[in-house]
This record gives C-alpha cells, structure tokens and sequence, in this order.
C-alpha cells in the first residue's frame, strides 16, 4: 500500500506545482462552458428544453475528467523519455502497484479539476436539483476517471514517442465527447448517432452526472452505474495487462 | 572500516548472448566480479555495455546463458536481484519536478525501508554528497553534477551488494567527474561494495577498475588488471593494449544495440 500511496502522493505533488497546468486545466472547460452555455443558451431555450448552461454543466466536468485522465498516458510517456520509469521497473515492486499508484494519482488530478470547474459553474449560475446526489455524482466522475487514467497508461505503455501519443489520444477522446450527449440531449438524434452513443461508456458517465446533478437521466442511474463499472474492470485489466510488458 | 575484496564471486555470467533478431548485442561473454571488487567495462558506444547491464538489473532478459548476482539467478529470482543492486543509468532518472528529499524518499518506499530510518538513512547520503542543504530544491534547479551526486545517493539508499554505474560521468566536466570517482572509491572502500561500471573513458577505467573487461562487438576480448592487459600486449598504455587487441579505438562508435532494439519495436507497432 505504502508503493501505491507514493506513487499516489507524486502525481498530487506535480500537478500542485504545476500552476500552469491547474490553469489550463480550468480555461478550456470553462470557454466550453461560456462560449456554447451562452452561446447556444438561447436557441436551446427556444427549443422547449429549459436552461442549456444546467444541461451542459455535467457534461463539461466529465469531458474534464476524460481529456485530463487522459494525460496521466503522457505523463508515462515523459517518465520513459526523462528515465524515471527505468528507475521504477528496477525497484523490486510489481509493476500492477506501480501501474495502480499511478492512474489513481492521474484519476485524482482529473477529479480534483472536474471539482474546480463545478465549482465555478456555481458562480456562473449552475444550480445543482438535489444535492443529497453529489455524492453519486462524484463516484461516478471517479469511475469514469480511474477507467481513463488505466486506459491511458496502458496506452502510454506501448507508444514509443509523444507524437503517435497525441495523435491516438486525439483519434480516441473527441470522438467519445462528442458522441457522447455530453453537448447535446440523446433524444431525437438520428438512430446512427443514437446507436454509437449507446455503444459510448462516456454517455453514461455524463447521464449519471446529469441523473444526480439536474435530475435528467436518459439511460437511468442503475444501468449507467453497470455500464460505468464494467468499463472500468475491461479498462483497468487492459491498462495493468499493458504495463506489466512496458519497456524502458 | 578497511575494504575487502574477497574471493567470493557477487556477479557470475556464464555464456551469456543477448539477440534482437538477427542482431547480437552480447556475444556469449563470461565473468566473473569479487565481493568488493571495482570492476570496468570498456569499450566504444554500442559494444554492449548497457545491455550487458540492463540484463544483470533485470531491465532485459538475456536470450542465452546464466547470470547469477548475490546468490540469486537474475532471470528466475528478479525481486531478491532487484534488492541487491544500486543503479545509476547513464541517463538521467530522477523525477525533475520533486525535490531531492522527495526523490530519495520515493525510492526508500519502493525498496521497503521503515518509516523510522527512512529520514536519518537520508540525511547521511544527502550529507555524504553534499547535498542535504539542497534537499528541499527542486531537482529541476540542480546542476548536472549534482543530479549525478543525488543518483548515487539513491542507489546506496537500501544498502545494495553491488554498485552497477553505466557510464555514470557522460556529459560531466572533469573536475566533477574526478569529484565523483572520488565519492564511489571512497564507498568502495567504507562499505566493501562492488562497483561494476561501465565506461569508455579508458583514463576512468585505469585510474579507478581494478579489473577491466575489454568488450568489442558484444564480446569480451580481453580481462585482467590494467597492468596485466598492458603486459599482455607488450604495451604502456591501456590505450594502446585496447588498439592492439580490437584493431581500433575505443572511441570508434558501433551499432548500438538499443537504437536497433527501438527500431525494431517501432517496426512491431506500425505494422
């Protein structure tokens, strides 16, 4: 336990210090938020859909977590470029503690800012329905960051060089936002779109945001939560079966 | 404390052969390191010094051959192995964005130290390289000489058997470079700890190896104290002796068996 805290504590420690990094982490949730909660706020309330800024609120922090999870597989990436992983790999530790300690430190960063974007959503005029249902809210946001920051590293295992990184990490994280209903409502789309969709983990864990934030559910709370954790168990097993063949 | 090598073998390799293909890194080499011992590996870039390294600290398995370190076989017991070594890679390691009590700490973890002695184990090795006053600074702000002073530190943090040092004063200037030595003889001689380094500095090797094995192409061409390899080959200088068994320098540069090994592992992942 004491290796998983560790390595747990180091991915706190560097993103605390890294004070451009907790900016960035905020300013393009946020311009999300902004430009197309104010933007499209009108034609949505046009529509007959109420307040599209409440609708959107939940998607952007699991969009937060999804993009910033994700970067825990560059972090791997520069721990192999800079050495530190070589020094990890030699330690008489298994490689799953190692794996483990890490993506819950990458999960925790994602969190941590998902949490500063609510937070000033409250400012910008979010208005949470129950908030007896944070708490569900928030497992969701941690199980769809553990499953991300475990894909990631499993990622981050095998790509030699930060460039095919970004370009899987773009070919993969836009197309699960977008398709997700994180922008827009799942009813009424063309059956293509809903199909990829439903076939979208991201989609429950933004329906399970919304279910427990603004009381909207497409899917329902229990079938997001099945769907959620199964995701998690294929994505951590993927990304612990990946980084036990890493190479330094 | 006086130093002791003993008879003892710590490091045993027996036929060992490292492939990448078609490509042989380690060519069927056999030694052996003493307790206590300040053992070299010399040669050019790419002879196949740090593979030969990256399979002694597990970091590669070799395709042939046995290797075997403190009593334990590096392939089959790669935790008792792991415990018994110290590594400084020829690369950079530690984590620039801690500080270096942070750095030392996370590897006092991971090798299972108490909470108790974690702290004054640091403290002594932050003070032996005259570091304990930069403890809380960043490594990031630290000079190249001092990261390399840290990374000793590191490695002797959970009291390994064996030293290895895979080119441990590459990129340093020569006063820090003499500066270092000076740290890695003097444990030497404190604490009886083997040193194994590699090198292709032929001044480091024979101020500082009391046995050197010349490595060419993946394999060992010649093996004994710099005076004995002078001897041998009716020479006065290591330099010399090393030109007359290899029939070039030790600064010609060779295929390097990890620029093949990326190649191939870059080839593996775009088809």
């Amino acid at each position: 336990m004491r290796v998983i805290y560790i390595l747990w504590l180091r991915q706190l420690k560097r993103f605390v210090r890294a004070r451009s990094r907790m900016v960035s982490a905020v300013v393009q949730p946020l311009l999300f938020l902004l430009a197309l909660g104010y933007g499209l706020g009108s034609v949505y309330k046009r529509a007959g859909q109420g307040n599209y800024l409440e609708f959107l609120v939940p998607g952007i922090m699991a969009q937060t977590v999804l993009f910033a999870a994700m970067f825990y597989g560059a972090m791997i990436m520069w721990d192999k470029q800079f050495g530190f992983l070589k020094e990890t790999l030699v330690a008489p530790v298994s490689r799953l503690k190692i794996m483990i300690g890490g993506a819950l430190g990458g999960a925790t960063t994602a969190v941590l800012q998902a949490l500063m974007v609510f937070f000033i959503s409250l400012f910008i005029g979010f208005h949470v329905e129950n908030w007896g249902l944070l708490a569900v809210a928030l497992a969701a946001l941690c199980i769809l960051a553990v499953s991300i920051a475990s894909f990631s590293s499993g990622i981050g295992s095998f790509v030699e060089d930060m460039q095919g990184f970004q370009a899987i990490n773009t070919l993969l994280i836009f197309p699960l936002f977008f398709l997700s209903g994180a922008l827009y409502p799942l009813t009424g789309v063309p059956a293509w779109l809903r199909i990829i969709a439903d076939a979208n983990p991201m989609s429950y864990a933004v329906d399970a945001m919304r279910g427990a934030l603004i009381g909207q559910t497409h899917f329902g709370l229990a079938k997001d939560f099945t769907v959620l954790i199964i995701t998690a168990i294929v994505l951590i097993a993927f990304g612990a079966y990946r980084f036990k063949h890493i190479e330094a | 404390m006086i130093k002791l090598t003993t008879n003892v073998n710590i490091i045993s390799a027996q036929g060992v052969t490292k492939k990448f293909g078609k490509f042989t890194a380690v060519n069927h080499i056999s030694f052996d390191v003493k307790k206590g011992e300040l053992f070299a590996f010399l040669g050019p870039n790419g002879a196949g010094k740090s593979t030969t390294i990256k399979m002694l600290t597990t970091l590669l398995k070799p395709s042939s051959g046995s290797l075997i370190l403190n009593d334990f076989d590096v392939v089959k017991n790669q935790d008792s192995v792991r415990k018994s070594f110290g590594i400084v890679f020829q690369d950079p390691s530690l984590d620039n964005e801690l500080t270096g009590y942070e750095n030392m700490e996370l590897h006092a973890v991971f090798y299972g130290l108490s909470r108790r002695e974690i702290r004054p184990r640091i403290e002594s090795l932050l003070e032996l390289v005259e570091l304990w006053n930069h403890r809380d600074r960043p490594v990031k702000y630290y000079s190249g000489g001092m990261k390399r002073r840290l990374e000793v530190a590191r490695a002797l943090l959970h009291h390994p058997h064996v030293l290895f040092l895979d080119e441990p004063t590459l990129g340093l200037d020569a006063q820090t470079r003499s500066l270092f030595w000076n740290y890695i003889k003097q444990m030497n001689h404190d604490e009886s700890m083997t040193v194994f380094f590699t090198t292709h500095y032929i001044e480091e090797a024979e101020a500082v190896a009391e046995r050197i094995a010349m490595i060419d192409h993946g394999k060992i061409v010649a093996l004994g104290s710099s005076k004995e390899l002078m001897d041998h080959t009716s020479t006065t200088s290591l330099e010399e002796a090393y030109l007359t068994i290899t029939g070039h320098t030790v600064r010609d540069e060779q295929v390097s068996a990890s620029e093949v090994w990326k190649e191939r592992r870059r080839a593996r992942n775009m088809r």
